[in-house]
């Protein structure tokens, strides 16, 4: 959907982005990391002509985006910030309709929408629509600010550090929450951050940047399994790499035929969590049901720890 | 049990009724002693046979039948006693209100009273004693106000109750002996046109001001270069004593004027309205740029860059977000230009501007005080009234925001 080709910011002298080239799968959510001056929000806002690149070009669908009025452009893009920079003067509504207003919707469908997306955010449409920014917590401010990013259904969002400024269990109810709309919508979405942990579990695909250069670019995986020397190894972290792995792997995945006694793992699980709740049982087996409640098998300690290992 | 001290308040029964603090109120004590000397220590209203000579000054005891003279005393020492004593602020308000309710009319009576029938000539002016309780009188009336924090629509409505209760005043023709009155009495027509003529320098100087400066504001916003320059200009010309600008101002004026029939035909001239309005508009220019400046410099990064992000044009981010953000700053410029046009505009009389200031510079000239306050007292609560006014639209224009 998206392809980024050589793209360079370079500002008095300096290179920000230096020769970035990559493509983003239509549906996918795409993790761009790196530490702070990385360059990896400059090469987001240049996706949506925030920034104007030096050199190189994006194609959105096989579309140059520089054929495409600038203000447009932005108005088929969500986009979403750290610290979500809801207007303070506009009510909870009147943030998620500024998109659609633009578009010069008629009042019926904005209404329609925000309702639906306030719903979708868990917000109660009869409490919420009418406050102001202020009067919600930090939480509730995030929502808003990726419903207002959705308003007008983009099928691609962009957002730069989006759940920075939450605590750690709000972010990651947050990250729960976005992945399953992302699922539901099937948006494409690119997102900033600089935490990897973050990147592992939202990321369908990972980007690393550092210094300007785009070091490797792969599955989460694949970035386990082999990752670039230096600063990508670093940045995995030796010491919980088999950790990381089994969390990417699904329980599914490690099914073994035969039967076993006590509480029944569930398919979906990642390896990580039923390693952790064997671990916590003192079992050596437990049995695994699928999602209707049918028992399909068991997973085992050594059978997980197959899969923690690394590959020859 | 021991009642807790609520803030600023008197200690509170278990039952919780506020009880008569024991303690004393600082300020209380100040306004009971202002009170106090204003009315025994100095005069209360001073006589003259006319205008011009020098006058004999009168007593509280002297000033009023002995009936008038006891009530008002009496009243004012229990004022003085509510004052020190309670610290219940609505009930120091009222006190603070009847006071007001009854010096007022008391100085009207006292000049009735000491008028000789059918004289037009003797001036029963105020004296320091009125001054200093009033002065005492309205001190209270403004901690009251201020510890009962009210709201922009509550302090709107107490200004509009407090012209009220002076226009009704000055209708019911109790003061009419009152040398102010009389002064006025004498150029009522003139008086009007001045003070129209004081509105027009200040609201128009205004005006021109708001309608330059607020462009040229959003101007510096997106031009750093412009902002520094514009801003030092303006600083400059904001450290021009007045006086000396309407002197600058004549010569091309007066030049202007000359050369061009059209600029003649206009109105404009070396002295008079032309210079006058010309540097007001100058004077305000600075408030309403850098008001403009600071206010949309000061909308949050994030705001404006998600604005940009979703696809406002500059003009939508402009108009939509930044402006509306900005507003209660700009407002409080214009509040400051008002309020401060007001006050210099007194001076354009000088140069044959007009205005009220016209009644000051004659009375300084002709050694008649109730000439200069006849001038004075209006600019004062012009500038008064317009500061209330203001504030309580800024705070209206900002409400719904922290």
């Amino acid at each position: 959907m998206i392809a980024i080709e050589h793209l360079t910011k370079t500002i008095g002298g300096q290179t920000i982005v230096d020769d970035v080239s990559m493509g983003v799968e239509a549906g996918t959510l795409t993790v761009i990391v790196g530490t702070s001056g990385a360059g990896k929000s400059t090469l987001l806002r240049m996706i949506n002509r925030l920034i104007a690149p030096t050199s190189g070009r994006v194609l959105i669908n096989g579309q140059d985006t520089m054929a495409i009025p600038e203000d447009t452009l932005r108005h088929r893009i969500g986009y979403v910030i750290q610290g979500n920079g809801l207007f303070p003067h506009r009510t909870v509504s009147g943030n998620i309709a500024t998109v659609p207003h633009l578009l010069g919707w008629d009042a019926k469908r904005i209404d329609k929408r925000v309702n639906d997306l306030l719903v979708l955010f868990q917000l109660d449409p009869a409490e919420f629509a009418r406050k102001y920014p202020h009067e919600l917590s930090g939480g509730q401010q995030q929502r808003v600010g990726v419903a207002r990013a959705l308003a007008a259904e983009p099928t691609l969002l962009l957002m730069d550090e989006p759940f920075g400024a939450l605590d750690p269990v709000i972010r990651s109810k947050a990250q729960e929450d976005l992945l399953s709309i992302q699922r539901r919508f099937g948006t494409t979405i690119v997102l900033v951050t600089h935490d990897m942990e973050e990147a592992f579990r939202l990321g369908d695909r990972i980007a690393v940047m550092d210094d300007a250069r785009l070091l490797q670019y792969g599955t989460p995986a694949e970035l386990l399994i082999s990752p670039a020397e230096g600063f990508v190894e670093r940045l995995v972290g030796t010491t919980e790499r088999p950790f990381r792995l089994l969390s990417l792997t699904r329980v599914a995945d490690a099914l073994e035929p035969g039967a076993a006694s006590g509480e029944p793992i569930e398919m979906d699980a990642n390896l990580r969590d039923a390693l952790s709740h064997l671990m916590w049982c003192g079992q050596h087996m437990l049995p695994v049901r699928d999602a209707t409640g049918a028992i399909r098998g068991r997973v085992s300690v050594d059978g997980i720890l197959a899969h923690a290992r690394k590959p020859i | 049990m021991i009642a807790p001290a609520r803030d600023r308040g008197g200690p509170i029964r278990p039952d919780g009724d506020v009880v008569v603090g024991s303690g004393v109120d600082r300020l209380g004590a100040l306004v009971a002693m202002m009170i106090g000397v204003g009315l025994l220590a100095v005069p209360l209203v001073t006589y003259r046979a006319n205008r011009i000579v020098a006058g004999d000054t009168r007593s509280v005891m002297e000033a009023l039948p002995l009936v008038g003279a006891v009530g008002l005393i009496v009243a004012l020492v229990a004022i003085a006693g509510i004052a020190v004593l309670v610290r219940q602020p609505p009930l120091r308000l009222a006190a603070a209100a009847i006071g007001m309710a009854l010096l007022f009319p008391a100085i009207g009576w006292a000049a009735s009273y000491l008028t000789p029938p059918g004289n037009t000539f003797a001036r029963v002016s105020p004296a320091a004693g009125f001054w200093l309780i009033g002065l005492a009188l309205a001190l209270l009336l403004a901690d009251c106000l201020t510890r009962l924090r009210f709201g922009p629509w509550e302090r709107l409505a107490s200004l509009a109750l407090a012209f009220a209760l002076l226009a009704v005043l000055l209708a019911s023709g109790s003061w009419n002996d009152v040398s102010l009155v009389r002064e006025y009495a004498g150029r009522a027509e003139s008086f009007w046109r001045e003070g129209r003529q004081h509105l027009f320098l200040a609201l128009g100087s205004l005006s021109a001001a708001i309608l330059i400066g607020f462009p040229l504001g959003v101007l510096c916003h997106r031009a750093r270069i412009l902002k520094g320059a514009t801003l030092q200009v303006l600083n400059i010309i904001q450290t021009i004593p007045s006086i000396a600008l309407f002197g600058i101002l004549m010569v091309p004026l007066g030049y202007l004027a000359a050369v061009s029939p059209l600029a003649h035909a206009l109105g404009i001239r070396g002295i008079g309205a032309a210079p006058a309005l010309v540097a007001l508009f100058l004077y305000s220019l600075l408030p309403v740029v850098a008001n403009t400046v600071v206010g949309l410099d000061q909308v949050a990064a994030p705001v404006v860059d998600a604005a940009r992000g979703m696809g406002l044009s500059r003009r939508q981010q402009l108009f939509q977000v930044k402006l509306p953000l900005a507003f209660p700053i700009i407002l409080t410029g214009i509040r400051i230009v008002l309020v401060q046009n007001l006050g210099l505009a007194t001076v354009a009389a000088l140069i044959g501007g007009g205005g009220l200031g016209t009644f000051i510079f004659q009375g300084i000239g002709q050694t008649a005080m109730d000439l200069v306050l006849l001038g004075a007292i209006p600019i004062v609560a012009m500038a008064f009234a317009a500061a209330v006014v203001l504030d309580a639209v800024v705070d209206l224009a900002s409400g719904v925001r922290p």
